[in-house]
């Protein structure tokens, strides 16, 4: 199923949200975070750092939670099951924390296939920033796969 | 660490913890990736995958953690991975970071994660500030 190739400079609008410090410690125990930093507000203060950290990843979780990200993978036919994760990266600009909202929009930078159409690719920037000041820019890479060719 | 004195192959790891189902339903539910090739195996069933198996991102998550253990955070630049096979659940992975160059301030690391049979899962690199 080719992905229509003039939705690359599509964008979302701009979607605001919050990490909460009781995610950020669920966060910290699914992913065996040990460091008092990322769950403890004494430990992160004692630190040096006002609030809980958000971590190095997290920003992509907190992306994920934009509707518009949903939208536009059903817009274009897609099957959440035929989705597989090509690669991800991560631009800091400055240090995040709980509490902090941060204004987040996509845009779809190229798009292209793969081995004679088995596999579309589909890589989108993510901007984030607070108060208009730059925090990250992500950037993904999503292989969209024909789910009968999975192993 | 001190970072002031990082040079060129120096290295770090991090053993990951054995990645159950029980992990995956906890990082479906923190990170809000409720994909259901993570968390259900009939619906994995439905389009022709034998198993569940881990969110890509929980592996950056582990290699965010060997970074974070080892620089403050702040001193991130820049972290990225080409996801490169897939990880399966009931797994117990190692990340391993080593130092290509250190240059202007910046110490370039190279990135993986591997699986105990060899597998490469995740292939990157970070940048970080060395003071």
């Amino acid at each position: 199923m080719p992905i229509d190739p003039t939705i690359v400079g599509t964008r979302t609008p701009e979607f605001q949200t919050t990490a909460e410090r009781g995610r950020l410690r669920s966060f910290a125990q699914a992913t065996g975070q040990p460091d008092p930093a990322y769950t403890d507000l004494d430990a992160a203060r004692l630190a040096g750092y006002r609030d809980l950290l958000i971590p190095a990843t997290f920003l992509f979780c907190l992306e994920m939670d934009n509707p518009d990200r949903h939208r536009f993978l059903a817009d274009l036919g897609v099957d959440m099951r035929a989705i597989l994760h090509g690669g991800q990266r991560f631009h800091y600009h400055a240090q995040a924390y709980a509490g902090d909202t941060l204004t987040f929009w996509t845009e779809v930078t190229d798009v292209y296939d793969k081995k004679g159409g088995a596999l579309d690719v589909i890589v989108r920037d993510t901007h984030v920033s607070r108060d208009g000041t730059p925090i990250a820019t992500l950037t993904s890479t999503i292989v969209v796969r024909d789910p009968k060719a999975a192993a | 660490m001190n970072t002031a004195y990082l040079t060129a192959g120096d290295t770090f790891s991090l053993d990951c913890p054995t990645i159950t189902r029980t992990t995956l339903a906890l990082y479906a539910g923190a990170s809000g990736d409720h994909n259901p090739v993570h968390i259900d195996i009939d619906a994995c069933h439905a389009v022709g995958i034998e198993d569940v198996f881990a969110h890509g991102m929980l592996s950056m998550a582990y290699l965010g953690r060997l970074l974070t253990a080892t620089f403050p955070q702040d001193r991130l630049c820049s972290f990225e991975v080409r996801f490169t096979a897939i990880t399966p659940v009931n797994t117990t992975p190692t990340c391993t970071g080593t130092v290509a160059k250190v240059e202007d301030g910046l110490a370039h690391l190279d990135l993986s994660v591997a699986l105990p049979d060899g597998t490469v899962t995740l292939s990157g690199t970070a940048v970080v500030t060395t003071h």
